[in-house]
């Protein structure tokens, strides 16, 4: 409020601003649409941990290299990177009002979601390749 | 960042002390925030006590009591008396809620009234609703209609005006929009549920030609999508109204119309 005080810029031009970003859609869509992929893509991931956890170190490599493993665990890693970086987009938004900050950390999310999902992927696709 | 704290010289000290009248046998104290920008200062909460047996049921009775006999300076906005004006809606008791239609009865112990939250303050107990109201203008809330205007009135059947229940009794006394974390947050671009359910109120409407053009209008990741469902907005409304829902409505919409 302090700063519509200081301009003479009329209380509707102000709240109308730039007007509607028509976007965010999307966005929304999207997070839900990769939370329901995660019901099932969660309860394989653990299943599978729960599974790695008591076996050898070959069979490990084994069920890891499985092409089924290799799909799965990719859609899983996008599923669960690209739910994250859009929720932490969300809170970003919400809590940094500083432009230049803002605008950082949203590319900071962006690039890291996307360099942890590659690196997922190509460790998983060297172990399905050389087998570990 | 979002603001978690009021700065040092918005805090509220403690004010004045108005002992109940010589006699009184059933007292209430009522704390109330008091600010006079032609003072400044910090703002104070100033305490009243109050006669029951002298004073109305309700807790704008006795802020028009304590006005009239004990503080004449006590400032807030008051019309109706009877919930549907929507004017002396504050924060009572920690939630916000119209003065007129809130019991002293259904609060335990002192009664603490501040304005509604997060909103610049004028004087005491009155909100600056200015980006509010401008924000209810950007949505146009009005018939928006390119077919010839019919002779008589513009029909509409029991089920078309059925889908208005629970939007068209909102009064917009802005309890709901000062409650949601979101709307304290970003308030400046974010339109908050009081104004996105009376949008909604218009694209429900069978009789309104502008939908799409509506939608538009609100498809932004802040006007619309800084509603997280936090539901604050219905559980405070004091109308009963579920202004979440109606959020809910338009977001469907926006994935329907992809």
């Amino acid at each position: 409020m302090a700063n519509a005080r200081r301009s003479l810029r009329s209380e509707l031009g102000r709240v109308r601003g730039l007007g509607s970003a028509k976007e965010g859609v999307q966005h929304w869509w999207m997070q839900r649409i990769t939370a329901i992929a995660l019901v099932p893509l969660s309860l394989w991931f653990v299943a599978g941990i729960v599974f790695v956890i008591d076996v050898d170190r070959a069979t490990a490599i084994q069920w890891l290299g499985s092409p089924l493993t290799l799909g799965l665990m990719s859609l899983f890693l996008i599923a669960l990177i690209y739910h994250a970086v859009l929720g932490l987009q969300v809170v970003i938004e919400d809590y940094i009002h500083s432009h230049a900050t803002k605008l950082v950390l949203l590319l900071l999310i962006q690039f890291a979601g996307f360099g942890l999902a590659a690196a997922g992927i190509i460790a998983m696709l060297l172990i399905t390749i050389y087998g570990g | 960042m979002a603001e978690l704290m009021l700065a040092a010289k918005d805090r509220p000290v403690e004010g004045k002390k108005f002992p109940a009248p010589a006699g009184a046998k059933r007292t209430r104290t009522f704390k109330i925030y008091r600010w006079d920008p032609d003072v400044g200062g910090n703002p104070r909460i100033d305490s009243y006590e109050v006669d029951l047996d002298a004073c109305g049921p309700m807790v704008l009775d006795a802020l028009i009591k304590i006005k009239n006999e004990v503080d004449s300076t006590l400032t807030f906005r008051r019309s109706c008396r009877e919930g549907v004006c929507g004017s002396c809606a504050m924060n009572i008791d920690g939630t916000n809620d119209l003065a007129c239609t809130k019991y002293i009865a259904d609060v335990k112990g002192v009664v603490k009234i501040y304005p509604l939250p997060h909103m610049a303050v004028v004087k005491d107990l009155v909100p600056d609703l200015t980006q509010i109201w401008a924000q209810y203008a950007l949505i146009e809330p009005w018939l928006k209609s390119d077919t010839a205007a019919p002779a008589r009135e513009r029909p509409q059947s029991p089920e078309e005006r059925a889908k208005l229940d629970g939007l068209w009794e909102c009064i917009l006394c802005f309890c709901c929009s000062t409650s949601c974390p979101s709307y304290w947050w970003n308030g400046d671009r974010y339109l908050g549920p009081a104004v996105l359910l009376q949008a909604y109120r218009w694209i429900a409407d069978s009789r309104d030609e502008a939908t799409g053009d509506r939608l538009d209008n609100l498809e932004d990741p802040f006007r619309l999508y800084r509603c997280h469902t936090i539901m604050n907005c219905t559980k405070t409304c004091p109308k009963g109204l579920n202004p979440a829902k109606a959020i809910g409505e338009i977001k469907k919409l926006m994935v329907e119309r992809r």
